[in-house]
């Protein structure tokens, strides 16, 4: 399996990703500047956490101009799986390849914390080792997390089954409670139609190893691999 | 050419209202025309005010400062640099220093909080270390003064957003509140890096005809006069100085870290030093200074953010995000590629020079022209006059009032906004960006992986500035102290502090005297715990009308843990598992924190250290840990016995029964006592004889405690208190607080 990691100015989590896909895929990713136009032969293309010109604008608006995004949204449309983490869902959403915007957080601040997550799909390349409806552990850190999205377009994400996570109580059940930063829906990851894009609010790689107190964000990348090898 | 036949000062002098307003006093002046022979022109009166500054010269602390230890087998740069370095093993280091933002922060919380964080990653990144971990110290006043909240909302969002944004886990630190604070926050930030030792780079330009680089963010008028700002006390007319405060761009530092140390692998720089307190100057004249070389700026060739800036803005400017840089001679296109590739901007902007002159021209005007040890060393050195305070009576536990129920006391101590949850603060920082941090927020120290390694290091920020208040002396030893015994309850082997000296006008010597006995008293815990001082700076002038903040000498330490595998940690384990304390017991109650709530009141001597005690019980406990003898550890400070027992027990999910306390002191003086030197761990049944027989070696005596299970903390003779009540009580204070009104 080969993977890309797109390293736009003020990324900051492009390390982290990169030792999950390589602690998983065996082999180091391609790691591919904002300003290049071409990319190497990718199964899979990263886009890592962080914040890209600052956030400034908004969250995620100037990478998506990157001249590297023209190619990565070729790539994505002709199938090629695409994971979006943080400043990556918000890219994603930037560039028009996931419905839906990432506003300020609810309590207006950031917000670090871990997570908990109902998995609503199993069926994807990223998501094949965790089991239906399995809640798992996951952090977050960031201030621009709250999913936002009109009535008809989350019908429209319900409807064709693309919400990939919700945050959820220990026992999986959907609350305000548990919903950390305002989100429609508790939604904390979605898949574009194909189930082949994925943005997230929430850092698989930032637990993939015991020491950092949890594994629950290793399965999706041992996923990946088995799907995409 | 650059003889001071080119310059023109004002024929008639400089008016004296000027000379003052630059913090230059009479005698001062008298000086500076004597190292300079002639009348200063404003640009050099101005260059002058900075270096001279208390804040850049440390011209009332120097003399004391010689007194703290500053070498061991384990340092590799001592003070003297911009950060301090240790040696990690394996060809690794840390480098680390931790720096005060304390006026700026008063007048304008976000920025000048955001600053402080910046300008202490580029003295770690300058070094070339990448930052790996952040901390912070931080004292505000009163929560019911009204400027409180603001403060404490604006200075944590500040430091949020700039280490967040660089992408640098801020994995944990202190914050106090106290009325003392009221009109002067403290705003302490700590960096550490990690950086191949036989890569450190440093700041002396040595070589002539070589360029000096200027690289990062334009100059703007911000931030002129910051350090003289921060040489002066404050009154009512301190918040028009909010234009003295820099503004950050934390965006553009990541951009600058990541192209510095591109560059720093390219084998170019010979010299490089961050644009911090008296920005382009001081780093100039530092450089230079260092180097033994002269150093020729042309101002023209500065990158500028607005037009029409004088030679003395742009000397004076404390723009944020710049670096300097002395380079290899060829080599600037190197550079200039790479700087360019980060879209930084990148400029020649004056070349170092045989004359040992500091040399700055503007639209072709000689505007600077100071022979370097003027700026560098001639700085005045004051041996202030210092009075000691006499020592408080020490208080017997009979003289401070039992509680009607030792378990609801507790649960005071702990809502109380001394000892309640930091949670709300520590969830705005990202604490585990980088993907190492293997301790979070919460505990005695946090701690993150080397990258690549099984090893770890550890971090604590510590000081307790109401028994500094009481004893300087003492206080000064018990922050060191405390700080060592953090980081060995991780299992960690301390290594080095770096301090934040924050003390109120140095020129009384009532404040001079809580300086020297602090000092004193850190020095002879360092001596003794072989901890010793690699970098640090100094904070005077925290005063606001003639009214100090208690003096606060805040300690940063870094220990190294050899196998995170085998680290300790606070949370209870496991059922049955039996409670331990190690430490002799004298229920010391002056200056607690069960007075300061229970009685409104803060009397006496605070606990003594015995510092030879407190090496032997932290080796025996390092011991202990390394054994896999001990499951979990703690030691025991603010609030007490008891209160280090229910953190345990909230951070485990993990209920105790306590046994009574047999000892012949007052329950109350038992359980919330502070004397100094302890522990409490907990172990299997069967361990329990081995740690009573190891600990009589080492003359530590140890008693059992009880027992870990259930959800209630038990005491003989008393309700159990649920964990679930006392965790409420415990994280519902800050919040409640902050999103009140």
């Amino acid at each position: 399996m080969k993977a890309s990691i797109i390293v736009f100015p003020g990324s900051n989590c492009d390390r982290d990703a990169a030792v999950a896909l390589r602690s998983a895929m065996g082999a180091a990713p391609d790691m591919v500047w904002h300003g290049d136009s071409e990319l190497p032969d990718s199964d899979l293309i990263l886009l890592p956490g962080g914040f890209s010109y600052g956030d400034y604008l908004r969250s995620g608006a100037m990478a998506a101009h990157s001249p590297i995004m023209r190619e990565v949204v070729r790539r994505a449309k002709a199938g090629t799986p695409v994971l979006g983490i943080c400043n990556g869902f918000q890219v994603l959403t930037e560039a028009g390849l996931l419905p839906g915007v990432l506003m300020r957080n609810a309590t207006l601040r950031f917000i670090c914390k871990d997570v908990l997550l109902k998995v609503e799909r199993t069926d994807t390349p990223f998501a094949r080792h965790y089991t239906p409806a399995q809640v798992v552990r996951i952090p977050i850190a960031h201030k621009d997390g709250c999913y936002f999205a009109d009535p008809a377009t989350l019908h429209l994400l319900e409807n064709e089954n693309r919400i990939a996570f919700r945050y959820c109580e220990e026992d999986g059940t959907v609350t305000d409670a548990a919903n950390p930063n305002g989100s429609s829906d508790n939604i904390a990851g979605i898949y574009n139609e194909t189930g082949t894009v994925l943005g997230m609010m929430p850092h698989p790689e930032r637990l993939i190893d015991p020491v950092q107190s949890g594994t629950d964000g290793a399965k999706m990348f041992s996923s990946l691999v088995e799907t995409l090898h | 050419m650059t003889g001071a036949a080119d310059i023109a000062p004002e024929p008639e002098g400089l008016p004296e209202e000027l000379i003052a307003e630059h913090g230059i006093n009479a005698e001062e002046y008298e000086r500076l025309l004597a190292e300079l022979g002639r009348e200063p022109t404003i640009t050099e009166l101005g260059v002058f005010s900075v270096m001279w500054s208390e804040h850049c010269s440390y011209k009332s602390s120097r003399v004391w400062l010689k007194k703290l230890p500053t070498t061991g087998p384990q340092v590799i740069q001592g003070p003297g640099e911009n950060a301090g370095v240790v040696s990690l093993g394996d060809g690794q280091a840390a480098v680390f220093k931790m720096e005060s933002h304390n006026h700026p922060s008063y007048i304008e919380p976000y920025q000048g909080a955001a600053t402080g964080v910046g300008g202490i990653m580029r003295d770690v990144f300058t070094m070339g270390a990448r930052p790996i971990a952040n901390m912070n110290a931080l004292r505000f006043g009163s929560p019911s003064h009204p400027k409180t909240r603001h403060l404490v909302s604006g200075v944590v969002s500040g430091i949020g957003d700039y280490g967040n944004c660089m992408g640098v886990p801020t994995i944990g630190g202190e914050t106090n509140f106290d009325p003392r604070y009221n009109d002067n926050i403290l705003v302490n930030a700590m960096c550490v890096g990690l950086v191949d030792a036989n890569r450190i780079f440093k700041s002396a330009a040595k070589g002539v005809g070589l360029p000096v680089v200027y690289v990062g963010s334009k100059t703007g008028r911000d931030g002129i006069h910051g350090a003289t700002m921060a040489s002066a006390e404050f009154d009512e007319s301190s918040e028009e100085k909010r234009p003295t405060v820099q503004v950050g761009d934390p965006f553009t530092e990541k951009l600058l870290l990541e192209a510095c140390l591109e560059l720093m692998n390219e084998d170019v720089i010979i010299a490089i030093q961050d644009m911090g307190a008296a920005g382009l100057t001081s780093s100039s004249v530092e450089m230079a200074d260092k180097g033994g070389v002269g150093i020729d700026l042309d101002l023209d060739l500065v990158p500028m953010r607005e037009e029409g800036m004088t030679a003395y803005e742009m000397l004076l400017s404390e723009s944020q995000e710049r670096m300097l840089m002395v380079l290899k001679p060829g080599s600037e296109p190197v550079a200039e590629r790479i700087f360019k590739k980060w879209e930084l901007d990148f400029a020649v902007i004056g070349k170092t020079t045989d004359t040992g002159h500091f040399v700055a021209r503007h639209n072709g005007i000689v505007e600077a022209d100071i022979p370097l040890p003027a700026l560098a060393h001639a700085a005045p050195v004051y041996e202030r006059p210092y009075e000691k305070s006499e020592p408080l009576p020490m208080i017997a536990p009979g003289d401070v009032q039992a509680p009607p129920s030792i378990l609801s006391a507790l649960e005071r101590l702990l809502g109380s906004p001394h000892l309640s949850s930091r949670r709300w603060i520590y969830e705005q920082y990202d604490h585990m960006v980088m993907a190492d941090t293997v301790q979070r927020p919460g505990g005695d120290a946090g701690v993150v992986r080397i990258h690549g390694t099984g090893k770890g290091l550890a971090i604590s920020c510590d000081v307790t500035p109401r028994y500094c208040a009481a004893d300087p002396f003492e206080g000064g030893k018990q922050a060191v102290a405390e700080c060592w015994r953090n980081l060995t309850a991780t299992g960690a082997k301390p290594l080095a502090i770096t301090d934040c000296l924050n003390f109120g006008n140095p020129e009384r010597p009532e404040i001079m005297g809580q300086f020297v006995g602090a000092i004193e008293g850190m020095a002879e815990a360092c001596n003794i715990l072989h901890f010793p001082v690699v970098s640090g700076n100094v904070s005077l002038y925290n005063e606001t009308n003639g009214v100090a903040i208690p003096p606060t000498p805040a300690v940063g330490g870094v220990g190294l843990i050899a196998d995170i595998a085998q680290m300790a940690d606070m949370a209870l384990k496991a059922e049955g598992d039996v409670l331990l304390l190690l430490g002799a017991e004298a229920g010391h109650l002056g200056q607690s924190i069960y007075m300061s709530v229970m009685e409104d009141r803060l009397d006496g001597a605070p606990p003594p250290v015995d510092l030879g005690k407190e090496r032997a019980t932290g080796d025996l406990i390092r011991g202990f840990i390394k054994a896999g003898t001990v499951n979990a550890v703690h030691d025991v400070s603010d609030g007490g016995l008891l209160v280090a027992i229910a953190e345990m027990a909230l951070a485990g999910k993990r209920g105790v029964e306590l046994e009574a306390a047999t000892e012949g002191l007052p329950a109350h003086a038992i359980w919330f006592g502070e004397d100094q030197t302890r522990y409490v761990v907990t172990a299997t049944p069967d361990h329990v004889d081995t740690i009573k027989d190891v600990a009589s070696v080492y003359d530590v005596p140890v008693r059992v405690l009880g027992t870990v299970g259930g959800d209630t903390i038990t005491l003989p003779g008393e309700a159990p208190l649920p964990l679930g009540m006392l965790r409420a009580a415990y994280e519902d204070w800050l919040p409640r607080f902050m999103t009140r009104g």
